[in-house]
């Protein structure tokens, strides 16, 4: 198209580029039939459902949801943020560890380096450690917002059940993240968190010595909560989290209303 | 075979032939039940269908009319006439050709006259099981479809939307209080210099005040982990299937109380105790209490 004075306008030399681009082979492959960056996509009913159908999101969501689940009321979305806050420590904690070295004195100069070293070190500290925080207290209360629902009744029993290990697996993540600053509120508060669990009958030393690897929190205790912390359990809790959602879809979507 | 449309029988006729090697007629009239069983020389070549086997109609009993009145072709009609007769020990009442109602295709042909009871019936040849078709029973739903339909939305975009709202402004929450917020970092560890109070993450505290109260092992070890199980097993203790609050107080109100101690433990342990782990006002000693 030509403006008045005979040349291509900016705009539609724009638009005609990006018209190519979606209409490219590249794009079309990665945008699946559905998706509203596909070229020629409308809002119909078909579309709707290709839009998750066609998706990576096919694996959390059904096409359709009963119309009481969308009500922010029901589930106060307090399982979806469990996630997401899992999602977002993933990526924080992925930060961190660019800088951070689980030795002794290391670890506590490294935190403190994030504060005035790396850029925005600071911040992604603060987000990490309120997002852990937090994740505590959604978890918390989804639990609590699933009893209240009545929610853990048959047929949803065992996902309760799995509910309850990701509870323990999130507080035990918190708890090894606690030691990592290796500061005397680290040190200290861990302290006093292991020494409850070497009051086990019978089995306490043993409890206590392959938590701390010893008798008392030592730098290779730091090390191997270290492991625990980024590795280990993470990878155990989305496991987890895996069989968690497969198993909401599975007993029926979400609960029914009251 | 009665009430089967011609080309059915023709087509399972010439199958049956096929497989047996035997004259395809010959086959047909046996499955129509016309067939004598007179066994047939192989050298014989084939034959013209042999003439159908005379009916033998109840006596006084109109199969025609019974027939259009019923639903039930008139060989079944006959058949069953027959057998009852038969297990009733009495004779067949041979009284071909009186009732002016013998059907027109089979010609009431001389009566095999004194007839033991199943003379009339087609005979089938050894080794072969056949079956009769009683009756046919209309189609219907065997199941009955019990749910009705469900008043459902699309994920996208009704869903989505909020969840990403919800996404948003979390994460907004998230940033906007950490710029303003720093994560606490206190000094170096030091193993020789313990803080006075230790505590532990916050979320330990009411265990941590629980150990004030009773000896280690009931309230670091015991109660934590009974407290677990107990969480663990309350689906398969609580078997009441409602949902409705009203219908479930004993359960909401254990939980409450359970919930309600937590937390009550959790806030003491986490403002109310000072140095030496000893009670003490937040407004008046101050907090000690690090996240
Ligand atoms: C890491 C921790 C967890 C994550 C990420 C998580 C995630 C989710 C999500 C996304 C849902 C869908 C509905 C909703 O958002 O409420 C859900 C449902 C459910 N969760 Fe969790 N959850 C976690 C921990 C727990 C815990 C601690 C429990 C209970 C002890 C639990 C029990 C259930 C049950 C029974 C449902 C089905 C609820 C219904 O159908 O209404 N989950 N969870």
């Amino acid at each position: 198209m030509a403006n008045g004075n005979g040349k291509v306008g900016l705009k539609e030399r724009v638009s005609q580029a990006a018209d190519h681009v979606r209409t490219s082979q590249v794009w079309s492959s990665i945008f699946r039939p559905g998706s509203p960056f596909r070229a020629g996509y409308t809002d119909s009913p078909r579309n709707r459902s290709y839009v998750i159908m066609n998706n990576v999101l096919y694996h959390l969501h059904p096409v359709k949801v009963k119309r009481h689940a969308v009500r922010l009321s029901y589930t106060l979305c307090l399982g979806g943020l469990s996630f997401f806050l899992f999602i977002l420590l993933t990526i924080t904690g992925i930060f961190l560890m660019f800088y951070y070295r689980p030795t002794s004195p290391q670890a506590y100069l490294d935190i403190q380096a994030l504060a005035t070293d790396v850029a925005f070190g600071q911040l992604v500290r603060n987000l990490h450690r309120w997002g852990a925080h937090l994740m505590v207290l959604t978890v918390f209360l989804h639990m609590a917002r699933v009893f209240y629902h009545g929610a853990y009744k048959p047929p949803r029993e065992f996902n309760w059940v799995v509910g309850i290990v990701l509870l323990v697996l999130t507080l035990l993540l918190s708890f090894t993240g606690y030691l990592l600053p290796w500061d005397q509120l680290a040190l200290w508060a861990v302290t006093v968190g292991s020494n409850m669990g070497a009051y086990a009958p019978v089995i306490g030393d043993q409890v206590s010595f392959a938590l701390i690897g010893g008798v008392q929190i030592t730098p290779d205790t730091l090390l191997r909560w270290y492991v625990l912390h980024v590795l280990f359990l993470p990878f155990i809790i989305v496991i987890f989290m895996a069989v968690h959602f497969w198993r909401v879809r599975k007993d029926g979507g979400i609960s029914g209303p009251l | 075979m009665a009430g089967l449309p011609e080309h059915l029988l023709r087509r399972s006729a010439e199958a049956r032939a096929k497989a047996e090697g035997r004259d395809v007629e010959e086959v047909l009239a046996e499955l129509k039940g016309e067939a004598p069983p007179a066994p047939k020389e192989p050298a014989a070549g084939p034959e013209p269908a042999p003439a159908p086997a005379a009916p033998a109609a109840g006596p006084g009993r109109d199969l025609d009319a019974e027939s259009a009145a019923t639903g039930v072709p008139v060989p079944l009609l006959q058949r069953a006439m027959e057998g009852r007769a038969r297990r009733e020990g009495k004779p067949v009442p041979a009284m071909a050709g009186a009732p002016a109602s013998a059907p027109a295709a089979t010609a009431p042909a001389a009566a095999p006259a004194a007839a033991a009871a199943p003379a009339a019936a087609p005979a089938i040849p050894d080794g072969v099981t056949t079956q009769r078709l009683l009756t046919v029973v209309k189609a219907g739903a065997i199941q009955q479809v019990k749910s009705s339909p469900q008043d459902k939305v699309s994920v996208w975009p009704h869903l989505l939307a909020i969840e990403f709202v919800a996404l948003m402004v979390v994460t907004a929450g998230l940033i906007i209080f950490s710029v303003f917020v720093d994560a606490p970092l206190l000094e170096f560890a030091n193993f020789n210099e313990q803080p006075n109070p230790s505590k532990a993450p916050w979320y330990f505290l009411g265990l941590q005040e629980l150990l004030s109260y009773f000896d280690p092992q009931v309230a670091g070890v015991i109660i934590p982990t009974f407290g677990m199980i107990g969480l663990a097993i309350i689906p398969y203790v609580d078997k009441n299937p409602s949902v409705r609050p009203s219908d479930r107080k004993l359960a909401i109100m254990v939980f409450s109380f359970f919930v309600f101690a937590s937390a009550v433990l959790t806030i003491y342990g986490s403002f109310f105790r000072g140095p030496g782990f000893n009670f003490s006002f937040p407004w008046v000693d101050g907090i000690f209490f690090d996240f």
